[in-house]
């Protein structure tokens, strides 16, 4: 059974974790319990909720964030997108370079791009996708019961 | 509430219940900034009850231990399940915290 999720989030921090839980809880409906979706995906989609606050959107509580999740086959897509004029993912160091890691932030693209199976961003630079592969066995067993 | 703060002798022990994240990253910072104001200069942060930390509960996290550090005292980090020493593991923050198996562990020796 595929499913897609489409709501807009307002440009506030306190809404991050239910917003993460709605996605994982209706995601979990369909049977993928998986240890990735319960922490990689937890993580990977608070991250990019949080960036497209802070630094797309710049905190502005006028400003809204866009999410498009989409389970289909053996992929969960998930989309984030902010208002922002978006950023340079090139400038982005090395967290765990020697110099870095005592710096209190840095991490949230690498923690994605290391838990998640791919991370796309526009060419913008105000939208980011997650893709997560489900366990071969999860995806046969959500197909057979569709 | 997601933080519980107990004392072990001369450790602050805090139990974070739920999350580490952006949304209440600060409320743990401040109280954690609050004891060191007072005087307190021993943390064990434990993470029995802790789903998962996103990168700014890490980030809370490194600048605390640092400001601790600057006072002559020390954190130390306990009981992270598998799924939180890989965050640890990959960001390489292993490196810099002193991470125990239990809170027994890490009260030890402090």
């Amino acid at each position: 059974m595929d499913r897609e999720l489409v709501f807009e989030l307002p440009n506030d921090l306190q809404c991050i974790e239910e917003a993460v839980e709605f996605v994982v809880g209706r995601c979990a409906t369909c049977e993928e319990t998986g240890r990735k979706l319960r922490f990689n995906f937890r993580v990977s989609f608070t991250e990019a909720l949080a960036n497209a606050m802070i630094y797309g959107n710049g905190r502005d509580p006028s400003k809204r964030v866009r999410v498009e999740v989409a389970l289909r086959g053996s992929a969960l897509k998930a989309r984030v997108i902010d208002q922002g004029h978006g950023f340079d993912r090139t400038t982005v160091p090395d967290p765990t370079a020697p110099e870095n890691i005592e710096c209190p932030g840095g991490r949230g693209i690498f923690l994605m791009r290391k838990l998640m199976d791919e991370v796309h961003f526009n060419e913008r630079g105000n939208a980011v996708t997650l893709v997560l592969r489900l366990p071969e066995t999860e995806s046969i067993r959500r197909e057979a019961s569709a | 509430m997601a933080f519980q703060v107990n004392r072990a002798g001369d450790v602050m022990v805090i139990d974070v219940d739920g999350q580490l994240i952006v949304g209440n990253r600060q409320e743990l910072k401040q109280m954690i900034l609050d004891q060191v104001e007072s005087g307190e200069r021993k943390f064990l942060v434990d993470f029995t009850h802790t789903g998962y930390i996103d990168s700014s509960g890490l980030g809370v996290l490194v600048s605390l231990s640092k400001k601790i550090r600057e006072q002559g005292g020390e954190l130390r980090l306990s009981t992270l399940n598998e799924d939180l020493r890989t965050l640890f593991e990959l960001t390489k923050l292993d490196t810099l915290f002193r991470i125990a198996d239990s809170r027994e562990e890490g009260l030890k020796g402090f």
